[in-house]
Formats: structure tokens, sequence, C-alpha cells
């Protein structure tokens, strides 16, 4: 039992310093990707191929000049980046990295909480993340830092529903909450984007709008607004708000990976030939490589899509998204219903 | 003290320590920030009895959906210089009186119950999805979809009021 709970301790921090360190270069990457889709070359001084520009930008943050606004409450406006920071952090515990290993007939899974509700803590965990761009908000005591962080809180607030609404239609064909045998499934059977296509297309928009990212970065749109929520925010404050955004992605990533693309399955993957710990080794590095998939396209979409106005966002978000997924929801039943799987 | 007691004791501690915060608090912005507080040692409450869908969904609604808009609503209030409303004396009195009788009932209420707390708070899966999954669908099928019968009500009775004060004005 003390094996395991130590186990667990060191996979806590093995998954916080990937998912830290994926943040830290897909910031590199995006700049990389923008400057290729523009033509241009890039972040390309610090170390070779810029490598070491993540480094050289967190010591860039750190360094700068804290401001603490006056007439805006101390602890209020510390809590909110921290705040934000924490939920992008907390998803990562419920996702299945991969089959796990065994060493000296001990079980060693790689995933650090295996509860029966794992969607359900991530939908909580995403409905709570707004509180840290409220709460900053609010605390800087700035009229467009308050109008940003309600224009954040509102769209997140609002595509949260569609999301679930998605989400509970793959729950139906699952008929289980636990992630960890959501991944087990897609094994035996295909992966569930086959059955669930239009659910995913709902999922994948509104992760975009979840994590704020283009075309849905109304929070933020810094060629209109005066910066959004975090206005009045600089030094390490500003630089958790951004970095969380890049954690966000990472994770909304690995989600989207593992409940519609199979998690750490790959096709043949039991031709091969091999087993156990090699399988299992090969088997997180596929999911990895998921991952990065998906945050390509997340860039992707960033540097090729204008921005939305905001009626479209919420006309998009309430009109189309939310009876799109319910007519899902609908058809996932009649489909079911026919097939003889209900 | 086992773990889980050290847990309980420190919930409990939390949660009062952050309701009495909720209604001491002069800013309302400070309250529903407490509120929130209050909801999350709940959500723990139910997670220490293994009601770990009641936890979550309690998560999700109260401090995901239903405290962000009253956040949302008392941020966009108090945007001015706070001004108190005067109530009237009548109004003071009456509430007194009302609070008064509450706690009345309440405090006898305690007094007759037996204190037991169980001894292994974590037993028991009456809280797991599947089970409270087949409860509702099979034995309390028909109050369970005339509750959400009344929910769609509610709702289209918001949307309804929200529509008719924008075409007024």
């Amino acid at each position: 039992m003390d094996q395991i709970i130590i186990y667990k301790i060191i996979l806590c921090a093995i998954v916080f310093v990937v998912t830290l360190g994926a943040a830290a270069y897909m910031t590199w990457g995006e700049r990389k990707l923008a400057s290729w889709l523009q033509d241009r070359v890039g972040p390309d001084r610090a170390g070779p191929f810029g490598l070491l520009q993540p480094i050289a930008d967190g010591l860039k943050m750190l360094f700068k000049e804290e401001m603490i606004p006056t007439h805006s409450n101390k602890w209020l406006f510390i809590l909110g980046p921290s705040f934000f920071m924490l939920t992008a952090c907390m998803t990562g515990a419920v996702i299945p990295w991969g089959a796990g290993f065994t060493i000296d007939g001990t079980y060693f899974p790689m995933q650090i909480a295996d509860i029966n509700i794992g969607l359900l803590y991530m939908l909580g965990v995403v409905s709570i993340g707004v509180y840290g761009i409220m709460i900053g908000g609010w605390s800087s005591n700035n009229k467009f830092a308050l109008l940003g962080a309600l224009r954040a809180s509102s769209q997140m607030i609002s595509y949260e529903v569609a999301m679930g609404l998605a989400l509970i239609a793959l729950v139906m064909l699952t008929g289980t909450l636990n992630l960890g045998e959501i991944v087990a499934q897609q094994d035996a059977d295909y992966a569930y984007i086959v059955y669930q296509p239009l659910g995913f297309l709902i999922f994948l928009i509104c992760a975009f709008a979840e994590t704020n990212r283009a075309p849905f970065d109304l929070p933020e749109s810094e060629s209109e607004l005066v910066g959004g929520f975090h206005t009045e925010y600089s030094s390490m404050k500003l630089g958790f708000f951004l970095f969380a955004e890049y954690i966000n992605m990472f994770i909304s990533s690995a989600v989207m990976a593992s409940l519609y693309f199979g998690g750490y399955n790959f096709p043949f993957q039991h031709e091969l030939g091999l087993e156990g710990n090699l399988l299992s080794a090969i088997q997180t590095a596929v999911f990895l490589g998921k991952i990065l998939i998906f945050i390509f396209v997340f860039m992707w979409v960033r540097w090729t899509l204008p921005r939305f106005r905001y009626d479209q966002l919420m006309n998009l978000g309430w009109k189309v998204l939310l009876p799109l997924a319910i007519f899902n929801i609908f058809i996932t039943g009649l489909v079911m219903y026919f097939t003889g799987k209900l | 003290m086992s773990l889980t007691e050290i847990a309980f004791y420190f919930l409990s501690f939390l949660a009062i320590f952050s309701a009495l915060a909720v209604i001491l608090s002069k800013n309302p912005v400070y309250s529903v920030l407490y509120l929130i507080v209050t909801f999350f040692s709940i959500a723990g409450h139910y997670f220490l009895m293994n009601a770990q869908f009641l936890a979550a969904v309690h998560i999700i609604v109260y401090a995901g959906a239903i405290m962000v808009l009253f956040l949302y609503v008392i941020m966009m209030l108090n945007l001015n210089e706070e001004q108190e409303e005067k109530t009237k004396n009548w109004v003071k009195i009456a509430a007194v009186v009302s609070a008064c009788s509450i706690m009345l009932i309440m405090v006898s209420l305690i007094s007759k119950s037996t204190y037991n707390m169980g001894k292994a708070p974590m037993a028991g899966d009456a809280g797991l999805v599947q089970n409270l999954g087949k409860v509702l669908y099979k034995d309390y099928l028909l109050p369970f979809e005339l509750a959400s019968v009344l929910f769609l009500a509610a709702m289209v009775g918001a949307v309804y009021l929200s529509k008719k004060e924008t075409s007024k004005s």
C-alpha cells in the first residue's frame, strides 16, 4: 500500500513536470508555427533553433516589476492567477496516460486518480476554472479588466453547456464515467470518433472556446480591447494567466485524444507481437503523439481563422451548438435503440 | 484520530467559518466567494460519505454554475459606490422574529436527535453513480420525470420573462 502511495506521488510529480514542460515548449512551438505560416523565421536567437526561448521568456517574466493596483484587494488579486493555474493543472489527474507497467509482479497504473466519476470531475474543474478569471478581473479595480472578465466568464459558461451535452451522448455509448474504462473500451472496439463524429466536432469547438483560443479569444482580443481580464497584471502573475492557457490546451488535447481517439491505443497494437511494459511504453508515446497533433490543430486554427464578433460567438454557442448537441443525443439514442444496444 | 476524522473536523470547521463569513462580510462579492468555499467544504463532506456523484454534481451545479451567475450579477451591480438600502423597522422586526423561530425549531430538533457518527464514513456505496442511477430511474422514475418537467417549466418561464422585458424597452 505504501509503495503505491509513493508511486502515485512520483506520478503526480511526473505529470506535473511534463505538463509544465509541454506548455513551455508549446509557446516556442506556437511562435515557430506562426512564423512558418507567415513566412518568416521566428525565434532563433536563444539556443539552436531558438530552443532556449521559453526559458528566456520565463526569466523575463520573473524579473519584470510586480505591480498591484491601489484600491484592489491584494489577496484576491494574487488568488486570481493562482486559482486559474491550479484548475488548469487539476484535470491531468484523471487522464490515463498509458496502460500501466508491471514490475516484479506489482502493477503500476499510469493514471493518478482512477475514480469512477472521471468525466464529471473534468466538467467540475472546467466549471470552476471561471473563478480565476472573474476574481482576477474584479480585483484589478479597473473597468476594462472587469468587462473583460465578464466577457470571458459568459463565454466559458455558454460553451460549458454544449460541451456537457456532447459528452452525454458519449456517456450513453460508453455506459461509464470512468476515463480509464472509456479508453479501454476503445481497444476492443473502434475509437469513439467513428460513433460520435458530431459529438466530437461540438466538443472540439467548445474546447477552443473554453481555452480562450482563437477564433474564440474574445476575452483577450488584444487588437480591439485593452487586454481583457489581465490588463492590470504584470510580471509572473500575467505569466501564470498566459501559461495556464497553454496548459489548458495541452490537457484538453489529452482529453480529446482519450475520449474520441482511443487514448493510448493504436491500430494493430496486439499484432505487433510486443508484450507488457514495452508495448505500454509505445502506447504512452503514441498518446503523446496524438496530443501533439491536437496541439498542432489548436495552433493551426489560431493562425488561420479571424476572431468572431461577440454576438456571433453567443449565437454559435446557444443557437447552433446547443441544439446540435441535443440532436446528437437524440440520434445516438435512436441508433442505440434500433441496433439493440439499449 | 484517523485521517477521515481529521478531514471531517477540518471540513466542518471550514464550512461553519465560511458560512459565518458569508453573512458577516460587508462586501457582497466576498460573501459570494465565501459561499463558494462553503459549497466546496460540503462537497468534501459528500466525498467523505463516499457519495462521489453527489459531490461532483454539487460542485458542477452550485459552485460551477449558480454561484458564477451570482458573482456575475453582483459584480455588474456593484460597479458604483455601495449604497445600503434602508430597510423599514417593521421589516427588521419581522426578520428577527422569523429567524428566531427557525432557530427555535433547529435547536429543538438538535436536542432531540441522537448523535451517532458512522464508524467508517468511507463505507457504503449508495452514492455511487450506478446505484444512484438505478434508484432514480427504477424506483423513483415518476417523481424524477416530474421534477425535470418542473425544471423545464421554470426554464421556459425565465426565458419568457426576459423576452417580454426586452420587447418593451
